[in-house]
Formats: C-alpha cells, sequence, structure tokens
C-alpha cells in the first residue's frame, strides 16, 4: 500500500471525497505554490471507503468558505513540530462572493468588471443552489463555474 | 459619502412608506398646484439606457410638474457608455451633477451596482426583465383609486410572467399586504423566475395558483393583470413567434368576468389587449398610466426630502 509520509509543519486537507481532490488542487491553485505538495488520491477510508488527502509543507492561508463549495465534509488539520494543534471542519458557504459567474445572461455582474457576482445560500441540499444578490436569479453550483 | 435613500426594489420600501406615497400621490392628484414648485432649483438625471416611452416621459413630466429640472438621454448610444465607459463611472458622475437620479437599463441588478457609488438617490426605472418599482407604485395607485384598497384581492396575472418586471415587483408587493391571492396565467415557458417563487414562498409565506388558460379563472378576478410577451427578452425568434399570440383578451374573453373587476397593464400593449375592450368601463390601463405621474411626484420629492 501506498504509504506518504506526515508533515512537520503545515496543513492536512482531510477526508476529501475522492475525485474532489484535483478539484481542491486546481481551486487552491497549489501548482503555483512554492514548497512541498502531495496530493493522494483514492486511498482507503472508514467513514467514505475512499477519500483524497492534501499535504501543504508550508504556511498557507486558507479560504474555506471556497473549501466548502467543493465539499463540505472535509477537515482541515493544522501542523506544527509534527503535532496537529488545530482542526477545522468545513461547511458549505452561507454568502459566496467573486468565485463563480451566475447562471443568469442578463445579470449586471456578467457585464461589468466593477463588481463581483455575490450570492446567498438558499439550499444546501445535493447541489447547492445560490441566490445572486443583483439579479435574484438562483444558480446551481455545479463545481465547474469557477472563473475569478 | 451621504447614506441616502434609493428605491432599487420593492423591499426597499415599507408598507406604511407604500401607503404615504399613494396617499401623497392622490393628494397630488387632487390638489396639483400646491405641488408646482416644491423641487425648484433641483435637477433630476433621467438615464435610460434602454429605450422607454412611458416611465422615461412620465417622470420627466413629474419633474417638471414639481418645477424642478431634467438632464440625461434616452439612448445608451449617446451616453459615454458607447465609448466604453463603466456604468459605476458614470452614475457616479452624473451624481455630482444631479440631486436625483432616475435610470433604466437592460442589465439585471444595474440599478443596485448604481445604488452602491452614487451620492444621490437612485431610482430604478426597471433592470431587464427584473424588477420594476416605480410601475409598481404606479400599479398599486391604481388599484387603490378604483377598487378603495390594496388588500384582499384577487389578482390574474397574464402573459409573460417569466420576464415582465412589473409583475415581479407588483406581486412581491402585493404579498405584503393582507388577504391577496395569486393567480398566474401564462405558457410553461413564461412562468414566474425560480428565484422569485423562492423569495414569495419563503419570505412573505405567498399562496399562488399557475394555470395555463383564462377562461377558466376569469371569473374569479378582482384584477386581471395582462403583459405583453416581450420579443426583446427572447434569446430564439422562434420561440416568441410561437407564445405571442398566446393571451388576447376580447369582449367574448371577458363577457363571464365580475362586473367590479378591473383590467390593468403596464403599456405598451402590442395585441394581447384588443382595441374593442378600451371601451369597457373595467378597462382602466389608461388611466393607470396617468396615475403613474402622481405617484413618481410624490417618490421624487419625498426622495428628496429624505436626502437633505
Amino acid at each position: 500500500m501506498l504509504e506518504v509520509k506526515g508533515i512537520k509543519e503545515g496543513i492536512v486537507i482531510d477526508h476529501i471525497k475522492a475525485g474532489n481532490g484535483l478539484k481542491l488542487f486546481n481551486l487552491l491553485m497549489l501548482e503555483y505554490i512554492n514548497c512541498p505538495i502531495v496530493l493522494v488520491m483514492n486511498v482507503d477510508s472508514k467513514n467514505l471507503e475512499k477519500k483524497d488527502i492534501i499535504k501543504i509543507e508550508d504556511k498557507f492561508d486558507l479560504d474555506l468558505d471556497k473549501l466548502g463549495l467543493i465539499d463540505s465534509n472535509i477537515t482541515v488539520n493544522i501542523i506544527k513540530n509534527n503535532k496537529v494543534i488545530d482542526k477545522k471542519n468545513v461547511t458549505i458557504p452561507k454568502k459566496v462572493k467573486g468565485t463563480f459567474k451566475c447562471s443568469n445572461p442578463r445579470c449586471i455582474t456578467n457585464s461589468d468588471d466593477y463588481i463581483s457576482p455575490s450570492f446567498k445560500l438558499i439550499d444546501s441540499k445535493g447541489t447547492p443552489e445560490y441566490l445572486c444578490e443583483y439579479c435574484e436569479e438562483i444558480t446551481k453550483y455545479d463545481g465547474y463555474l469557477l472563473n475569478k | 459619502m451621504n447614506k441616502v435613500k434609493h428605491l432599487i426594489e420593492p423591499d426597499d420600501l415599507t408598507n406604511s412608506e407604500i401607503e404615504s406615497l399613494i396617499s401623497k400621490g392622490m393628494d397630488i392628484y387632487d390638489n396639483p398646484k400646491n405641488y408646482s414648485d416644491v423641487c425648484k432649483g433641483k435637477i433630476m438625471a433621467s438615464l435610460f439606457f434602454e429605450p422607454s416611452t412611458r416611465t422615461k416621459f412620465s417622470f420627466d413630466s413629474a419633474m417638471i410638474r414639481l418645477g424642478g429640472n431634467v438632464i440625461g438621454f434616452s439612448d445608451a448610444s449617446t451616453s459615454s457608455t458607447s465609448k466604453g465607459e463603466s456604468l459605476a463611472d458614470t452614475i457616479k458622475v452624473m451624481s455630482f451633477y444631479s440631486d436625483i437620479i432616475v435610470m433604466r437599463h437592460p442589465k439585471e441588478g444595474a440599478p443596485k451596482l448604481a445604488s452602491m457609488v452614487s451620492e444621490v438617490p437612485i431610482i430604478n426605472g426597471g433592470d431587464g426583465g427584473h424588477q420594476h418599482p416605480t410601475q409598481t407604485l404606479t400599479d398599486l395607485i391604481t388599484i387603490k383609486r378604483f377598487k378603495g384598497n390594496i388588500t384582499n384581492h384577487t389578482i390574474g396575472f397574464c402573459g409573460d410572467l417569466k420576464h415582465g418586471r412589473t409583475v415581479h415587483s407588483l406581486i412581491k408587493t402585493l404579498s405584503r399586504f393582507e388577504g391577496n391571492n395569486f393567480i398566474l396565467v401564462s405558457p410553461k415557458e413564461l412562468r414566474l423566475p425560480e428565484g422569485l417563487k423562492y423569495q414569495l414562498t419563503k419570505q412573505y409565506g405567498t399562496k399562488f395558483t399557475e394555470v395555463e388558460t383564462l377562461d377558466e379563472v376569469m371569473d374569479k378576478l378582482d384584477v386581471l393583470y395582462m403583459t405583453r410577451i416581450q420579443k426583446e427578452r427572447f434569446f430564439n425568434e422562434e420561440d416568441y413567434l410561437r407564445l405571442k399570440n398566446s393571451y388576447i383578451l376580447t369582449n367574448d374573453k371577458i363577457s363571464n368576468a365580475k362586473a367590479n373587476m378591473i383590467i390593468m397593464h403596464p403599456l405598451p400593449r402590442v395585441n394581447e389587449i384588443s382595441y374593442e375592450i378600451d371601451d369597457d368601463p373595467r378597462s382602466v390601463y389608461f388611466e393607470q398610466s396617468r396615475m403613474g405621474v402622481f405617484v413618481r411626484m410624490a417618490l421624487i420629492t419625498t426622495l428628496l426630502e429624505e436626502a437633505k
């Protein structure tokens, strides 16, 4: 079985649903980070059967809201001196700004760079649904709309 | 920047503010001379990024009747937006040149963006297929005038309910007043947007029925609000041609309607109300258009007063 050793200092994003690891990797733009990073996919998990894990050996500010959009089950472990010093749970964000586009082509946020699209969560069951704060249309977040 | 009050969507006004605007509008209607110079020295910028006849001239007329002055444009191609200037920059600058701004824009949410950068009150004169709060004030003053109150009515909305901003604002507002019921008549493709239905049910607990023909509900209505199938909102002309004649009101169609029902329409109509209906005493759509000036006069004076 593949083994990946622990990190001395940094962040471990654990319990990522198998398949979401690469989405998170791209979302966090980890390819641009100049430090050791490990993405492990499809490892055995007690709760999820299979899971992905990301380890980042560095101090790194995470946007937990963005993580919650992709996968609200993940946990974020903060590591210092080889020990977990903090554990953060991620939830589906109630408000989102600038992360994905409004699905309404007539919405001002799709044609004016002055403002970022902003939404409030109206349904978190299944595919999260967000109400646009400008045009009041509903956008279903499907994980592939990230653009800003 | 001063915190000023804007009218971007119906929820910007409380029920008592709406009632007070209606009362003031009625008073202006009855006593126009009392208001003929209350806006002397004030300038209203009338910025219409999309064509309009009624709303623009109703506002312009309202300001002139109040003794104020009007600047602006009625065609975006004559403004600096045609040179690529952002909406935010246009509004910011126009708010230095005027005391109040009324704007129409084809993009939904544009007036909200304007209100974030303006130093003077912004009035939404219609944004795409989203909202049209001053048409709502016009509709409410008309219902008040012809039905005596704005509560306890069964209101039928008919036509393009998906893109009809006047319907969106009016149903949102009437939902806040006691005892109103709604019957929504439209083809399946042109039903109320899901985002609005969500707000109506979650926020106001509104109950509505959706049907596809007028005949089955005509005898139940106190107010029939007709709307145009809006060619300019369709992405596909084939869909427009298929749906454009879905509802045409004729004398025959309203033969079993209540004697005191009123027929409203935000205008312009195309062919959804036959000309023969114009003489029916229940047709109030031209009076509705007239009342719009008085309630807009009430709105302008109120927002300017609050911005002092």
